[in-house]
């Protein structure tokens, strides 16, 4: 009867045992109570609600997003923090402070949070930011989709989150490879944790790679044909082919994995017919193109950057669009280079291994077409452009490593060594963490209508930049040396002083996390001084900087006639943006609460699964099925600004120290993003 | 599917718009839903494909599969496809009563093949049979269940549509849900005509 109650859910399954955990689970605890006290006490819990997480506006979900991924940045950060000063001191007699089992969690969970919960919701946050502006629309294709796949996002990170304080989390490695992920191997609830966090998270993605290909194919201003896009969105749009053409293996094969837990199946057991290798074959024709999904946005900031601050044309336009499909096409075919060792043959791993080398040709003309982009522009060194140059430095270190990894004889060598972890390290911090850092930094004063603070901006680089040679280059070190990765202690005098160094590179990494924080402190303190009342501080070139920031819900008051590659450029040049404009009847998404509820649901459903409650998982599923239904029949899902309106909230936006007489209790404040988001 | 008809009148909403192209944008968001759900059952055919020899010293697909059995089955679900095209054109005729009779038909026809197909996923593990016996059997249940899920849903889906159009009358929103039930039922035969081919035919040939 309990089981049936409570499934395998226990008290006992708080770690009361381990005081790293209990601390942090307090520390957490308090935090959130004291925050949720806060938004009380100023009585902003409607507000957050109304205007927030029920919103359909692609601009508040998109800052939804990237309030996610740096939350979760820093979980995933004190996940390496620990871990690297395990790994310095453990070596010989002495054990470092980390019980196995734990550590294996650690190094799990950093992975997992990084790519799946950092990564994904960083870039997703800034494309739905950026891509409905740059392309002159006004929303994306399905607004209130958009707003159940952040909830879907939302709720996994919550599941990886609650994992900490109850249960446990997966001890398999982010990549969960089987049999170590089987139930033989692995009964308790952390590979559970770890499939449901991936598969309803996954889903949402998926989701959200359909909307905005459709947004971006369909919704294009009046114009705007395809070669005259912004890089940005071209980027984007390849990524979303990837996202479409990727999840679904990751949800199949994560299914497969369930299914073998939950209902006694042979897909990737020992026995019984199973067989592992389609375990890792699957998974990797999903996680090769997830690398390309994360990076490929943050090329196309790069480029935007480059552009800007260069106050030049992009250089080889043509060239980055067409670099970007390739690289997209051949990141289908390179997915054994994860696992040359898998004993496919020689000339299986010879094919992989080439397709492998031959994807640095584009990117090399990507890096080419940045540096022409940079050379003799009149460059402006701002935030943007250091994470720019420092990623260009560093990812060419990155994408060397990578064709040295990419010959199958010294893959055998290197395999599970230090020194892929130093690699992909190598290219995923400076080639994704970075772009996002600079797109962050790039389209906050379209956000919020005033600029980060440079100075602390800069600082939080150079932090970066060094923290990250010490603590990765090292690595490199180790991997010729012979360290296999996730060791928990070692007994070779000769590793220690490199991961000392190690240790040293992520505290000055650290130092530049603080940096941010302490840069987005201050720009909010003064944000009187930073403010920017034209909604084109970078003198820019795309359509984004063309309206107000921050830009009102229906972004353009009237869609713009498109005429040249960087349209707002060419506009500033003809000055034909300022002229006074007939104004139209707006139709606009209405907010809806079925968004958060349906990821309440799936939280449920996720955590239900987890603990075997059945009766909750049959009841959620029930609920997500009668919130489709419900909305299905919905028909009142749009509401209409009228001309007037439309008018009145220009006025205010474009001369905001003109007299607007506001008679008619205009809802401003709702169409408009508050000029003073924070108390 | 629907050009040879007059364009679907929106309302009131202007044209001149593609955002406001309602259909053409919900229709073409659900094709490329569907090609996604291609990839999904892609990686379960190659599964299968990996698995198939797999049988851990139990049945194979000669032992088990009842061709006659699923051929009927078969015959349900192509069936149900033919009334589903014939309800969406009564749709474009505003034909409601000719309308709920093909959707109801068409309900009654994929439901005789989800029942047959439980049917014979009981009968298979009341004999030991089940998915825990092999490699193969779990591949094998997964594709066929993975079909049979995505059919349940769809039936959920058509009496969802009947209720509207009896409450609602041929609508612009229910035109544009009934365009993409249908290329949703379509795409579902389609990937049954691949289980049946590459797992009955072929399982029992070999």
């Amino acid at each position: 009867m309990e089981e049936l109650i409570f499934g395998r859910l226990t008290l006992r399954e708080i770690p009361y045992d381990n005081p790293i955990i209990m601390a942090t689970l307090g520390g957490s605890t308090m935090l959130l109570l004291c925050i949720a006290f806060l938004i009380w006490y100023h009585g902003k819990w409607s507000y957050l609600w109304k205007e927030w997480f029920t919103s359909v506006d692609h601009k508040r979900i998109g800052i939804m997003y990237v309030v996610l991924a740096l939350i979760m940045l820093l979980r995933g950060f004190a996940d390496a923090l620990l871990m690297r000063t395990q790994q310095a001191l453990a070596e010989g007699s002495a054990q470092g402070y980390l019980p196995p089992d734990h550590y294996n969690q650690i190094f799990s969970a950093h992975g997992t949070i990084m790519i799946i919960f950092v990564a994904m919701p960083f870039f997703i946050g800034l494309m739905n930011i950026v891509v409905p502006l740059q392309i002159g629309a006004r929303d994306v294709a399905y607004p209130f989709l958009n707003s159940v796949s952040f909830w879907l996002t939302a709720s996994s990170a919550a599941l990886v989150m609650l994992s900490l304080g109850l249960g446990n989390f997966s001890h398999a490695g982010w990549s969960g490879y089987p049999p170590l992920s089987e139930k033989h191997y692995s009964p308790g609830p952390g590979v559970d944790y770890w499939i449901w966090g991936l598969q309803l998270g996954g889903v949402g993605t998926l989701m959200t790679g359909i909307n905005f290909f459709v947004t971006i194919l369909r919704l294009r201003a009046p114009g705007m044909t395809l070669m005259k896009m912004p890089i940005f969105s071209w980027t984007i749009l390849v990524t979303n082919v990837l996202i479409m053409l990727a999840f679904p293996a990751l949800t199949v094969v994560l299914a497969l994995l369930a299914l073998d837990r939950y209902a006694g199946m042979h897909f990737f057991t020992n026995h019984g017919g199973g067989n592992l290798m389609l375990f890792t074959n699957l998974f990797w024709i999903w996680g090769h193109p997830e690398v390309y999904i994360v990076i490929l946005p943050a090329f196309g900031i790069y480029s935007e950057v480059a552009a800007t601050f260069s106050r030049k044309r992009l250089f080889g336009y043509t060239s980055m669009v067409y670099a970007s499909v390739a690289i997209a096409m051949l990141s289908f075919m390179v997915w054994l280079h994860h696992f040359f060792t898998m004993g496919a043959g020689a000339n299986v791993n010879a094919f992989f291994g080439i397709a492998t080398m031959i994807i640095a040709i584009p990117t090399g003309v990507k890096v080419f077409n940045w540096l022409f982009t940079f050379y003799r522009g009149r460059i402006e060194f701002t935030t943007p452009v250091l994470w720019t140059l420092g990623f260009i430095v560093t990812f060419c270190i990155g994408g060397m490593t990578g064709v040295l990894l990419a010959v199958p004889g010294a893959d055998f060598e290197l395999h599970n060594s230090e020194f892929l972890i130093a690699h992909f390290h190598n290219m995923l911090i400076p080639g994704a963490l970075f772009g996002y850092f600079a797109g962050y930094a790039y389209w906050f004063p379209k956000v919020f209508g005033f600029k980060l603070d440079e100075v602390w901006g800069k600082r939080a680089f150079w932090l970066w930049i060094v923290g990250f040679y010490l603590a990765f280059m090292p690595l490199y070190a180790l991997g010729f040396m012979g360290m296999p990765r996730r060791l928990l202690h070692y007994d070779n005098s000769h590793w220690q002083p490199y991961l000392v160094v190690a240790l040293g590179g992520t505290l000055i990494i650290f130092g530049g996390i603080l940096c941010q924080i302490l840069q987005l402190t201050f720009s909010i303190r003064n944000r009187a001084q930073l403010r920017d009342e034209t909604g084109d501080p970078w003198d820019g070139r795309t359509l984004e900087w063309s309206i107000p920031s921050p830009p009102p819900a229906y972004n353009f008051a009237r869609i713009p006639q498109i005429h040249t590659r960087d349209a707002f450029h060419s506009m500033k040049k003809q000055a034909r943006h300022a002229e006074e404009v007939d104004y139209e009847a707006i139709l606009l998404p209405r907010s809806s609460s079925l968004g958060p509820i349906m990821g309440g649901l799936t939280f449920v459903l996720g955590f239900s699964l987890v603990w075997y409650l059945w009766w909750s998982a049959i009841l959620a599923l029930a609920g997500l099925l009668g919130c489709v239904i419900v909305r299905s029949w919905d028909e009142h899902t749009e509401e209409e600004l009228s001309a007037q309106e439309v008018r009145a909230i220009e006025t205010a936006l474009r001369h905001p120290n003109a007299s607007v007489s506001y008679a008619e209790g205009l809802p401003i404040q709702k169409l408009t993003f508050e000029r003073h988001p924070l108390p | 599917m629907i050009t040879a008809q007059p364009p679907l009148v929106i309302g009131n909403i202007e044209r001149e718009h593609p955002e406001h192209d309602s259909v053409g944008l919900a229709t073409f968001g659900f094709w490329l839903y569907l090609m996604t759900d291609c990839v999904l059952f892609a990686a379960l055919f190659a599964t299968y494909a990996v698995l198939h020899q797999n049988f851990a010293g139990g049945p194979t697909g000669k032992d088990l599969f009842d061709i006659p059995y699923v051929f009927v089955e078969t015959l349900c679900l192509l069936l149900s496809s033919t009334t589903a095209g014939f309800a969406l054109l009564s749709m474009q005729r505003q034909d409601r009563i000719r309308l709920l009779y093909w959707l109801g038909l068409t309900v009654l026809l994929g439901m005789g093949f989800i029942g047959m197909e439980i049917h014979e996923f009981i009968r298979l593990m009341s004999a030991g049979n089940g998915p825990q016996r092999s490699g193969f059997l779990s591949a094998f249940f997964t594709l066929v269940g993975t079909h049979g899920l995505h059919v349940t849903i769809g039936l959920l889906w058509m009496i969802n549509m009947i209720l509207q159009i009896r409450r609602r009358g041929i609508t612009v929103p229910i035109q544009s849900r009934l365009i993409r039930l249908s290329l949703f039922w379509h795409f579902l035969d389609l990937i049954w005509i691949g289980v049946f081919t590459l797992v009955y035919l072929m399982g029992v040939s070999s």
